[in-house]
């Protein structure tokens, strides 16, 4: 087991024909992804890599190929109108790569999700791998391993040093999420701890989180209200100052809240075993893991 | 991005907000001109984006033209320093000199993404004219809060709910609805991240006016606002952050001597915070991208080193898409094409590393060559000591 995607997880790439949208979708088939459809309007009928169809609309992928899960490599500007679509196809799974959506669509597509089956992983993120069975997304596939650790961060880059430091010690990861650095996004900590928490396959839970927003210390709140698995956490942008846009647009501290140490100690508090020491994530799990 | 108080009334007024009469100006005379034109009382009030002008001598109550043109001409040209513009301060270039107001009560009204409700929220408080995030931290019962849902979207129970909470009279409850209806429009029709204005004020005439006026935003939606691109002002940015911005680098100043250069925005704050750890100081929050080029690289490079607090360079590239031979490539082509004299530190890791460090061994060129992310945080805070 892993969670939200597996060896029989059928993929559509939104932007498939696109030069990033296609580089990506290619990685991904390499690693083994079943990529089954690609989708650009406009373009249907052609087939991508002389194999995968292409069509026009989602929901064709969706009936014709059985895609239930979609990866999105589209332009800010139309970005929100294809969750909207992947959403609509009934796909249980969407993943937006696209970085610059402004805050006010995702406001209104967080709401269009509420009742409704597809989660989304993202925006502006790596997307997601269960090593050795399937990856949707854009992290580097080979310094992963398979294995128990699930990782859910907000970065993308800090995410691979993190599963590198677990993946050189031997300590291979169930499911790695990076579920992006915008203000508002799909999926939050507390949305997902809790799949970690039934999946029999992940044994300990890295977190890895950032300056700004509630999102810690909800992941807090719900960690200690009964999260049974033990789980590891570090905190990136310490040394920010204040108001200041880190790359992140959800990177901002502001009036005094949401800064670095108050996290911290929400996690502690949680029982949440604390890194500052970004070098030393991959050396704290082991020697906790090595205890048990 | 932030605007001006005067770029932020004009939309104001666009979109039917009440604001003082009044016009910018760029020297003393147009100042005098102007406040001749107003008649009596006016208020100058330096154009800076920062808050606290007036405890820094930036806004002046005067009762003639000629005491217009004098205060104008003390704050045009002057370095205003501020809570907010840290101890260099901000040139002033413009002033606003707007009629003098009989106020009878000061109030506070702001629009905000509240991201844990994943919505607008219209925030309201008796406590205006003070420095709300005191008031929210001290008194946060003193602030009225309304989320607004976009599928119904704003209702006119929602500026009720606020006017009423704010002991308006019934008089002035009628003024506040379309106010705030309009408020939260001009929010959502601009892509705004915040909106504030402190005062809103009650004249004794009983009127209803945005005495201030604070707009930002979301750089994510201007590509749909053509018309506020000319309202950017290059002045009120760091002037390497604007030049990083051409490249489409991240890059914000920092105050100590390590110069960074990282790709990816969460790597590159742990960077930081790494350096501090270790002993050292970040100079600066440096983010290439998840798949900078060769050419970003140098650009980079170029800006980082005009920085002349940095002593020592810590190149931290975790390669994923982004390969590290081509990063090495780039680095060794710009640090020979700028001379590099500076001692730098590079960390590489993740695709095509071995090609990438060997690039780096061969080019001549003197690098001390990290393994792990602790170890090139030690090396360069050793060297920024020495």
């Amino acid at each position: 087991m892993s969670i939200l995607i597996n060896k029989d997880t059928r993929v559509v790439f939104q932007g498939i024909t696109g030069s990033e949208g296609s580089f990506h979708a290619k990685q991904c088939m390499e690693y083994g992804t079943k990529v089954v459809a690609g989708v650009t309007p406009g373009k249907g009928g052609q087939r991508f890599e002389e194999k995968i169809p292409v069509f026009n609309r989602v929901i064709d992928a969706v009936e014709k190929e059985g895609a239930n899960a979609s990866c999105i490599f589209v332009p800010p500007a139309f970005a929100s109108d294809a969750i909207i679509e992947a959403i609509d196809a009934g796909v249980d799974l969407v993943v937006c790569i696209t970085e610059g959506i402004p805050v006010l669509d995702m406001i209104k597509i967080k709401k269009y999700l509420a009742g409704k089956k597809t989660r989304l992983i993202g925006p502006n993120c790596p997307g997601l791998i269960s090593p050795g069975k399937c990856k949707i997304g854009i992290m580097p596939a080979r310094i992963h391993l398979e294995g128990g650790v699930g990782v859910i961060s907000r970065s993308g880059t800090l995410t691979y040093e993190v599963v590198w430091q677990l993946t050189n010690r031997g300590i291979g990861q169930s499911t790695c999420i990076g579920i992006g650095g915008d203000p508002i996004v799909g999926s939050y900590f507390t949305d997902l701890l809790p799949l970690f928490n039934e999946d029999p396959q992940t044994e300990a839970v890295v977190i890895i989180g950032e300056i700004g927003g509630t999102a810690e210390e909800e992941a807090a709140a719900y960690v200690k209200a009964g999260f049974k698995k033990p789980i590891f956490g570090f905190i990136a942008g310490q040394t920010a100052p204040p108001g200041r846009r880190m790359g992140h647009a959800g990177a901002i501290i502001s009036g005094g809240k949401g800064t670095a140490a108050e996290k911290n100690t929400a996690w502690k508090t949680a029982g949440i075993h604390v890194e500052t020491n970004p070098a030393m994530i991959g050396e704290m799990v082991a020697s906790v893991l090595k205890k048990k | 991005m932030k605007i001006h108080e005067f770029q932020a009334k004009k939309i104001f007024s666009e979109y039917g907000i009440p604001i003082p009469r009044g016009d910018v100006a760029k020297t003393p005379d147009e100042a005098k001109a102007i406040a001749k034109k107003l008649g009596g009382t006016v208020v100058v009030k330096a154009q800076i984006h920062a808050g606290g002008r007036g405890k820094g001598g930036g806004v002046k109550v005067v009762k003639t033209p000629e005491e217009a043109f004098q205060a104008a001409k003390a704050i045009i040209g002057m370095n205003l320093v501020t809570h907010q513009t840290g101890p260099q301060g901000r040139k002033v270039k413009q002033v606003l000199v707007e009629e003098g107001l009989a106020v009878e009560k000061e109030l506070y009204i702001g629009v905000v993404i509240d991201r844990a409700q994943g919505a607008p929220v219209i925030m309201a408080s008796e406590a205006g004219g003070m420095d709300i995030e005191e008031v929210a931290a001290k008194t946060p019962e003193k602030i009225l809060k309304v989320a607004v849902d976009p599928a119904t979207g704003f209702t006119a129970y929602h500026a009720r709910k606020l006017a009423y909470g704010l002991n308006l009279n019934a008089d002035l409850i009628k003024k506040a609805t379309p106010f705030i209806s309009s408020l939260y429009k001009m929010f959502l029709a601009k892509d705004a991240s915040l909106i504030e204005i402190n005062p809103l004020v009650i004249t004794k005439d009983g009127n209803l006016l945005a005495l201030d006026a604070k707009m930002t935003f979301d750089d994510d939606g201007l590509f749909r606002h053509p018309e506020l691109k000319e309202l950017y002002d290059v002045d009120e940015q760091e002037p390497l952050e604007v030049e990083a911005g051409k490249y489409k680098l991240n890059y914000i100043k920092l105050d100590g001597n390590v110069g960074c250069m990282v790709n990816g925005a969460g790597l590159a704050m742990a960077t930081m915070d790494i350096i501090k750890i270790a002993g050292g100081e970040p100079a600066n929050f440096l983010d290439v991208g998840g798949g900078a080029s060769a050419e970003q690289v140098e650009n980079a490079f170029r800006i980082l080193l005009s920085d002349k607090n940095v002593k020592v360079v810590l190149i931290n590239i975790f390669g994923g898409i982004l390969r590290c031979d081509r990063v090495a490539t780039g680095i060794v082509e710009a640090a020979k094409r700028i001379e590099m004299k500076l001692p730098m530190v590079v960390r590489l890791e993740g695709t095509n590393v071995e090609e990438g460090r060997k690039i780096l061994m061969e080019s001549g060129i003197t690098f001390e060559v990290a393994t792990t992310f602790e170890d090139a945080a030690k090396k360069v805070a050793q060297l920024a000591k020495a």
